[in-house]
């Protein structure tokens, strides 16, 4: 066996995999207000990132998608509280002091708030924390900036477009920085207004001389040097690009929505996914690019993406068989466990273990064994 | 290997040409320095090389340009970018991907390289640079000599012929300096490369290189020939070749070494004669003090107490490696980095940035002059006062940014000045400057120094240390390391240490002008 397939070989993981895995999560997450799966889902991400999160930088971003998630939850809360709405049940937690506003506003501040009202607030915001989490694992795990260099060779363009808009924004911010330094140190009392234009020159600036260099680098080290330029054949690529999203699009809305006509499900994801794959191909013959080192994609890999489309699989096979114990009848009942959606989520669990771990980084500047201690 | 051959180059809707009747053969493997003062068209000529002037640049490019059997006029950059391996300045702002080992990849991948070769290749280069501890570094968190040495990396992985390089070191302390430079004697000694650079540090270049091409600016038409026969005549030369010309040497010694040598009579005449002690001449009341100041990050200080007083009419030079705590130190004295313990006592501070050109935001140098006035709330006209004294015959309809970077210095010192700081910081103040400006730069120093100021300038450049410092203060890991008289300072330091002082040691002389006087004393 090759030692890709091993799951205890170290290496990194495909970022691919990792997206797909918190794909089938978030979409097993879309599927329920139950906050006993939630939970479980969040919990799951949590588990697995711990295990598995490298030292780089963006690992740090779970504890941010998971900070900005509580942040979603507490406002939600907050709004319910003051915008109440009419009638939601009948427990009266508290009374605020109520504003009138005409019948015709549709909307009433403050007045009675009632638990049912709190708690169903709280499930759908927990659902969207959920999947926020979801989202954060992905990034933790394999970084929207490493998933970039496998976009498909017909998109190549944009990929790099993304890379490099990923540079400059930290970028912008540092100039932003040191350039406001500058402003104060050159003092002068001003408006805010004009503060704003004379810092914005020198950073407008900065940033276009910065691409235009940047331009010049890319260009001497032959960046686009074996596109071939055929306009026919890239038109043609465009519009079945075009079409295909569109009828990706209409099939996950269909998916996730689960209301509209079931011609817009998944048949309209299938001829969607087909297109596209059609014009990536079609669009990846034009260039003559190759690419370095690519992740491979093997044993572990799957297994990453199979553990989390069960947990997507189950949720709705569960949605079939029982649907109440998914979305609650009344928000003031005890959630129910539902045992099918609990028992996908746990399978998806498994890549705390199943993704091969990382390798030990080695030491600074010096190839090699870590020392023993440090590797203790 | 290169040939131009009448090469005239005008921009778009400028009325002279930037370069005309450029006639030059480079050989292969040879190491050519381009220099010449800033704007006389040396960044045209290296751009001219592989095909970014006039294909990126726009403008007309007369003449021919032909590299390795390759015209410019027919082939593009792109099409060159296995013959001619080009880094820009900053090698930062030409990264494309994030890691070391992506961005050494990248012009491979561009060119459609077949993988296993690819492969092969990074590791090669890996292993030639010294880069192969930091493969996987993100690029962001490499010091500067390493970001350099990536840089030239990315594109030797192209397997080029010719390797062209704008001002490699300008923005390194000397040690990362010595690092690129020794790398690039290497390409040339085992790899065969033609090297072609720009640099205005000529005595960190001149003596590892084979030929100097001399690029006048204006009309003049451009000197080409070896280092010592160039240098002989041309208004700009590196320190050591200043000692030879006073010291009447022929021919000229390039290497610190060569002069060594040459030098045993030179300091048998100088033994009697005491070296001038570039001290302050007239030193007043404090104008600034730090006690105890401790700066920098939550749990990583990167000033670890430093007790400190600046008098007026001193000029102290503030070195240390990148990251030593220069800049936080001038940051903390003009008061935009709080202490996090410790004092700062300091009256009326003026700091030029390291990039002047953040103090400039106006349209005009006219409208930035206005505005420093009304900002400053002094009469109208000050400060275009000041930077008639600083640089005179500067347009004031020019935009800021088209100035040169000595120009801009003085605008961005000048708007400075104005508000009358009694203590002037300067950060990194040579970066970018040709001889010239740099020599102007000494005399505003002096004369602000005279005129009662107290200086503070945090550098690299050792040989302005040497011409201008009335003190140095050297700062490691946060720490005072070193703090007194220029001559006590630099001489025994190995980084330190300018050209003519590595000459004369174990005497103090500093540079080439103090030698010269007691020679012309002691003739008289």
């Amino acid at each position: 066996m090759r030692p890709q397939h091993l799951i205890t070989h170290p290496r990194a993981l495909h970022p691919g995999a990792w997206w797909l895995w918190a794909l089938g999560l978030a979409a097993a997450a879309s599927r329920t207000l139950n906050p006993v799966p939630l939970a479980l889902i969040i919990a799951v991400t949590w588990f697995v990132v711990s295990a598995r999160k490298s030292t780089s930088p963006w690992a740090a971003s779970y504890g941010l998608f998971f900070r900005l998630s509580l942040i979603v939850i507490a406002v939600h809360l907050v709004f319910q509280v003051l915008f109440s709405g009419h009638a939601q049940g009948l427990t009266v937690l508290f009374t605020l002091p109520e504003i009138a506003l005409p019948e015709a506003a549709g909307i009433k501040i403050g007045g009675e708030v009632t638990l049912e009202a709190l708690l169903s607030a709280f499930y759908v915001s927990l659902q969207l924390a959920t999947i926020f989490c979801c989202i954060g694992a992905a990034n933790a795990l394999g970084s929207a900036r490493q998933l970039l260099r496998y976009v498909p060779a017909a998109l190549y363009e944009i990929g790099i477009a993304c890379v490099i808009a990923l540079t400059f924004a930290p970028q912008l911010v540092v100039d932003a920085k040191r350039v406001r330094e500058a402003a104060r140190l050159r003092g002068g009392d001003i408006g805010r207004f004009r503060r704003f234009g004379r810092l914005a020159m020198p950073i407008v600036e900065g940033a276009l001389e910065r691409s235009v260099d940047l331009a010049a680098a890319m260009d001497s080290r032959g960046y686009g040097r074996t596109t071939v330029a055929d306009p026919r054949a890239r038109r043609v690529t465009s519009a079945l690009v075009v079409a295909g999203m569109l009828g990706v699009c209409l099939g996950l809305y269909g998916l996730l929505g689960g209301e509209a006509g079931s011609w817009i499900g998944l048949p309209a994801l299938v001829v969607g996914l087909g297109l596209v794959a059609v014009a990536l191909v079609l669009g990846g013959r034009r260039t003559g690019r190759t690419r370095y080192r690519p992740d491979p994609w093997a044993l572990p890999e799957w297994l990453v993406v199979a553990s989390g489309a069960t947990a997507a699989v189950m949720t709705f096979w569960q949605v079939r068989v029982d649907a109440t114990t998914l979305v609650l009848a009344s928000p003031l009942d005890v959630p129910p466990v539902p045992p099918l959606a609990c028992l996908g989520i746990l399978v998806a669990l498994l890549p705390a273990v199943l993704a091969p771990p990382l390798p030990l980084p080695t030491h600074e500047g010096l190839p090699g064994p870590v020392p023993e201690e440090v590797a203790v | 290997m290169i040939e131009l051959d009448r090469v005239s180059v005008t921009y778009a809707g400028a009325a002279t040409a930037v370069l005309s009747d450029v006639d030059l053969r480079i050989p292969e493997g040879e190491m050519v320095l381009v220099m010449g003062r800033t704007g006389s068209g040396k960044s045209t000529l290296l751009r001219a090389l592989n095909g970014l002037v006039p294909h990126f640049s726009g403008g007309t490019l007369a003449g021919r340009v032909v590299v390795d059997g390759r015209d410019t006029a027919t082939h593009r950059p792109r099409d060159l970018a296995d013959v001619v391996g080009f880094v820009g300045q900053d090698p930062m702002a030409g990264f494309v991907t994030d890691n070391v080992e992506d961005e050494l990849a990248y012009g491979m991948e561009s060119l459609g390289i077949a993988p296993d070769v690819m492969r092969k290749r990074v590791e090669e280069t890996l292993d030639l640079l010294g880069l192969a501890g930091l493969r996987h570094q993100p690029l962001a968190q490499l010091s500067g000599g390493q970001q350099q040495r990536v840089a030239i990396g990315a594109v030797l992985t192209t397997h080029p012929r010719v390797l062209v390089l704008d001002e490699p070191t300008s923005a390194l302390d000397p040690l990362a300096a010595e690092e690129v430079l020794a790398t690039l004697q290497r390409l040339v000694h085992d790899l065969g490369l033609t090297v072609v650079l720009a640099e205005h540090r000529l005595e960190r270049v001149v003596q590892f290189v084979d030929r100097i091409v001399h690029v006048p600016g204006g009309a003049l038409p451009v000197e080409d020939g070896a280092p010592a026969d160039v240098l002989a005549t041309t208004p700009i030369a590196p320190p050591v070749v200043e000692l030879g010309l006073a010291a009447g040497w022929s021919p000229l010694p390039l290497t610190v070494r060569d002069a060594r040598r040459r030098s045993v009579d030179l300091r048998g005449r100088l033994t009697a004669v005491r070296p001038p002690e570039h001290r302050a001449h007239a030193v007043n009341g404090e104008v600034a003090a730090t006690k105890d100041l401790v700066a920098g990050y939550p749990r990583r200080p990167v000033l670890n107490g430093i007790t400190l007083g600046v008098r007026s009419g001193e000029i102290v030079a503030v070195m240390g490696r990148n990251g030593a705590g220069k800049s936080t130190l001038l940051r903390s004295l003009v008061g935009l980095h709080k202490p996090s313990s410790g004092k700062v006592t300091a009256g009326e501070v003026g700091l030029v940035p390291q990039v002047p050109s953040d103090l400039l935001y106006a349209a005009s140098v006219r409208a930035e002059c206005a505005t420093a006035d009304r900002d400053a709330k002094v009469p109208g006209g000050s400060t275009r006062a000041l930077l008639d004294r600083l640089s005179p015959g500067i347009d004031g309809d020019h935009h800021p940014r088209d100035l040169s970077e000595g120009q801009k210095l003085s605008l961005a010192l000048a708007i400075v000045l104005v508000a009358a700081p009694r203590l002037v910081l300067l950060d990194e103040p040579t970066r970018g400057l040709d001889y010239l400006a740099k020599r102007r730069l000494v005399e505003v120093l002096r004369d602000l120094a005279g005129t009662g100021h107290g200086v503070v300038l945090a550098t690299h450049d050792v040989e302005l240390v040497a011409e201008v410092a009335t003190r140095v203060v050297v700062l490691a890991d946060g720490e005072v390391v070193a703090d007194g008289a220029a001559p006590d300072v630099v001489v025994s330091s190995p980084a330190f240490a300018p050209q003519v002082a590595k000459i004369m040691a174990p005497q103090a002389w500093l540079t080439a002008a103090d030698v010269a006087g007691a020679l012309a004393e002691a003739r008289a």
